[in-house]
C-alpha cells in the first residue's frame, strides 16, 4: 500500500470501514483491517472478500486507534467489522478525554 | 485531512438530525441536507472560479454553508466584519480577490462592482435552484491547505489575516470533541458573530458532536432568554458583556432563578469576566455548569478551559487563592502546552508575570503576507501577558503591549484593575498609560461607579498604595459612565487612552 501520510485516506478491502490518517511517522508500515492491506478509496474491492476471525472487533466511527508505540495514529471515518493493525499487531484504540463544552 | 470530513462524517451517522437552524427566520437544515448542499455549493464555487469565498453577513444557513462548501471546493473562507464601515470592508475585500461573495441583499450592487468580486445575495446563495450543479469528486485532503482566513479584530492597527489550515482545525476538534458525544435532543445556542474563531470554531464542534445549532444573529438578552426558552437549548456560548446583559435583564424582570433547567452548559470567553458578573449568573443559573474559555484566533479558538468542577470549587473556598481562580482561564487543554516567558525569553516559574507562549498541533501563528512568527521550537507568542499558578492555572494580565513603562520599571495594568475592582464603589474599570514628562509613562484609570455609589479618588489611591506600592498609583483618575467595548467583548484600551491623552494634552 501506499505510504501512510497524515490525512490520506484508506478503505478496508474486506469491510465497510474507513480511516483518515492523523499522524504517521513516514516509515513504510503496512496498515491492514480485517486482516487485509488497507487500499486507497476508489479501488475496486472484491465482493467475496471476507474479514479474518482474529483482526474481526471492528471498527467505530469517530473513534481514534494508535499503534503501541503511538507512532501511527488514525481516525475511523466511516464504522467496519474488521480491526485495524500494523505488522499483525492489533491496533489500541485511543481514550479521549471528555472535555467541558466550550464552543 | 479536511474539515469536510467533519460534515461527512456527522452526515453518513445522524443524517436527519438537525444541524442548523436559523433562529430568526426559522429554518433548519439537517446533517444531510447540509451536505448536499455544500456540494452544490461547491459546484457553483468552482464553476466561478475564484480563488477566496468571502461571507459578508450575519449569521444564517449561509453560515455553515459557506465553511463547509468552501472546503469542498479547494478555497480558503473568509468571512468579514459586517459591522465595519463600507471603506474598511472594501479595503479587506481587495485583499481576498478573485472573491466569490456571499452578502445581504443591499451590498450586492455596490460590492458586485469591485474588480474580482463576485457578489450573490445570501438568499440567492441558499436557494437550491441556483446551483443545480453538484461539485465533482471529493474535497482534497491535503492538510496543509487553507480552511480559513480570518482578519483579526485588530484593536490596534490594521487587521492581520490569520491563516487557519485543516490540519490546525480540524486537530482542534479531534482534540476536544468526542464524535457523536451530543444526546439526540442537545441543542446550542450560538451568538457569537459569523467572523470570529469562536463562530467557526461553534459550528465544527456542533457538527462532529451532533448537536443542534441554534443561530442568534443580533444578540439581545431579551432574544437570548427567549431562544433559549423556546428550544430547550441545552448549551450556549457567551462572551462577558453578553452573559453581564443576561443577569441585568434577568434580574430587572425580578428573578431569582433563570427559569432555563434544560440549559446545561454556559461557557464563556472572549475577554475578562468581572467576578460580580459570574457569581450572579452561578446563583441565577443553579443547574447550569459554567466553563470559562480561552483561546485566541491563532491557535483556532480554545487553548484553556476552566471546567464547572472548577468553578463550583473556587466559589465554594474558603482561601483568597481559592476563589481566585474562578477569575483564571483553567488549564491548558490535552495537546496544547503553555509558558510564561519574561522579555529576554526565559522561562518564568508559577505566579511570575510574563507574556503567554502556546504550542501545539491546533496553533497555527500564521498571517497572510507575513509568514509564521511561530518559533523553531513551535512556541507562538501570545501577546497576552499572564502568569500560570502552580497547578498549571492560567491567569490573564491584558496584553503584552498594555505594559506601563514608569520610569523603567514595568507595571501591569491587570494588577492595578484588580486592586481598584475589589473596592465595594468601583463597577469596571480600565488602567493605561499616558504620556509623561518626568516618568516616561504615567498610570491613568477609568473608573465606573456602581450603580448609587459615589468614588472618593483618594480612597482608591489609598487602596493602590497599599496593596501593591506608591509607584502603581494612578497618577490621573477619572469617572466613566461606561468603558468602551468592542462586540465580543474587549475592552478597547487605545480609546480609553486616547480619551486621556486628549484630555490632558
Amino acid at each position: 500500500m501506499p505510504t501512510l501520510k497524515t490525512g490520506g485516506r484508506f478503505k478496508s478491502a474486506v469491510c465497510a470501514g474507513e480511516i483518515m490518517v492523523v499522524t504517521a511517522s513516514g516509515d513504510d508500515v503496512e496498515l491492514t483491517c480485517g486482516g487485509a492491506p488497507m487500499v486507497e478509496p476508489g479501488t475496486e474491492t472484491a465482493a467475496d472478500a471476507t474479514v479474518h476471525p482474529d483482526h474481526a472487533v471492528g471498527i467505530a466511527m469517530g473513534k481514534r486507534y494508535i499503534t503501541e508505540d503511538e507512532s501511527l495514529e488514525v481516525l475511523c471515518v466511516k464504522a467496519g467489522d474488521g480491526a485495524l493493525a500494523v505488522n499483525g499487531q492489533l491496533l489500541l484504540q485511543k481514550d479521549t478525554k471528555q472535555l467541558p463544552k466550550t464552543d | 485531512m479536511n474539515v469536510m470530513m467533519l460534515l461527512e462524517m456527522a452526515s453518513g451517522a445522524f443524517p436527519d438530525r438537525p444541524a442548523f437552524t436559523d433562529g430568526e427566520r426559522g429554518v433548519t437544515y439537517t446533517y444531510s441536507q447540509l451536505f448536499e448542499a455544500a456540494r452544490h455549493r461547491a459546484g457553483s464555487i468552482r464553476a466561478n472560479g475564484a480563488s477566496r469565498m468571502a461571507k459578508l453577513d450575519v449569521s444564517n444557513l449561509g453560515t455553515p454553508l459557506g465553511l463547509f462548501s468552501s472546503a469542498w471546493a479547494g478555497v480558503p473562507y473568509v468571512p468579514l466584519n459586517y459591522r465595519l464601515t463600507d471603506d474598511e470592508i472594501q479595503a479587506l475585500l481587495k485583499r481576498v480577490t478573485p472573491a466569490y461573495l456571499v452578502t445581504s441583499a443591499d451590498r450586492v450592487d455596490a460590492l458586485g462592482g469591485l474588480d474580482d468580486v463576485h457578489a450573490i445575495a445570501t438568499d440567492s446563495f441558499l436557494d437550491a435552484g441556483q446551483h443545480p450543479v453538484a461539485v465533482e469528486g471529493d474535497w482534497a485532503m491535503d492538510p496543509d491547505e487553507i480552511a480559513v482566513l480570518l482578519f483579526t479584530s485588530g484593536t490596534t492597527g490594521e487587521p492581520k489575516a490569520a491563516v487557519l489550515r485543516h490540519k490546525h482545525l480540524v486537530s482542534y476538534i479531534l482534540s476536544s470533541v468526542e464524535f457523536a458525544s451530543a444526546p439526540e435532543d442537545d441543542a446550542s445556542l450560538v451568538c457569537v458573530p459569523p467572523y470570529h474563531i469562536a463562530g467557526i470554531a461553534a459550528i465544527m464542534s456542533s457538527v462532529y458532536s451532533g448537536r443542534h445549532v441554534i443561530q442568534l444573529p443580533n444578540f439581545s438578552a431579551e432574544r437570548w432568554i427567549e431562544l433559549v426558552r423556546e428550544h430547550k437549548v441545552t448549551t450556549a456560548f457567551v462572551v462577558p458583556t453578553m452573559l453581564a446583559r443576561i443577569v441585568e435583564t434577568l434580574e430587572a424582570a425580578g428573578a431569582s432563578d433563570a427559569g432555563m433547567p434544560h440549559l446545561n452548559s454556559l461557557a464563556y470567553g472572549g475577554g475578562k469576566m468581572p467576578l460580580s458578573v459570574i457569581e450572579k449568573a452561578m446563583t441565577l443559573f443553579p443547574d447550569t455548569d459554567f466553563s470559562n474559555a480561552y483561546g485566541l484566533t491563532e491557535t483556532s479558538s480554545t487553548i484553556c478551559v476552566l471546567g464547572p468542577d472548577a468553578h463550583r470549587d473556587a466559589v465554594g473556598s474558603t482561601t483568597e487563592a481559592g476563589r481566585r481562580r474562578l477569575v483564571s482561564v483553567g488549564q491548558a487543554l490535552p495537546g496544547v502546552e503553555i509558558e510564561i516567558r519574561d522579555d529576554e525569553g526565559r522561562v518564568l516559574g508559577a505566579g511570575e508575570r510574563g507574556e503567554i507562549y502556546v504550542r501545539g498541533e491546533q496553533v497555527s501563528g500564521e498571517y497572510e503576507g507575513k509568514g509564521s512568527v511561530v518559533d523553531a521550537q513551535g512556541w507562538f507568542p501570545t501577546r497576552d501577558a499572564g502568569s500560570l499558578d502552580d497547578e498549571g492555572y492560567l491567569f490573564l494580565e491584558g496584553r503584552a503591549d498594555d505594559v506601563i513603562v514608569r520610569g523603567g520599571e514595568n507595571l501591569s495594568p491587570g494588577e492595578i484593575e484588580d486592586v481598584l475592582l475589589t473596592h465595594p464603589s468601583v463597577a469596571d474599570v480600565a488602567v493605561v498609560g499616558v504620556p509623561d514628562e518626568q516618568w516616561g509613562e504615567a498610570v491613568a484609570a477609568a473608573i465606573v461607579a456602581k450603580v448609587g455609589a459615589s468614588i472618593d479618588m483618594q480612597e482608591l489611591a489609598e487602596l493602590v498604595k497599599i496593596e501593591l506600592r506608591s509607584s502603581r498609583v494612578p497618577a490621573h483618575m477619572k469617572q466613566w459612565d461606561e468603558l468602551p467595548y468592542n462586540e465580543t467583548g474587549k475592552l478597547l484600551r487605545r480609546v480609553v487612552k486616547a480619551t486621556f491623552e486628549e484630555q490632558l494634552a
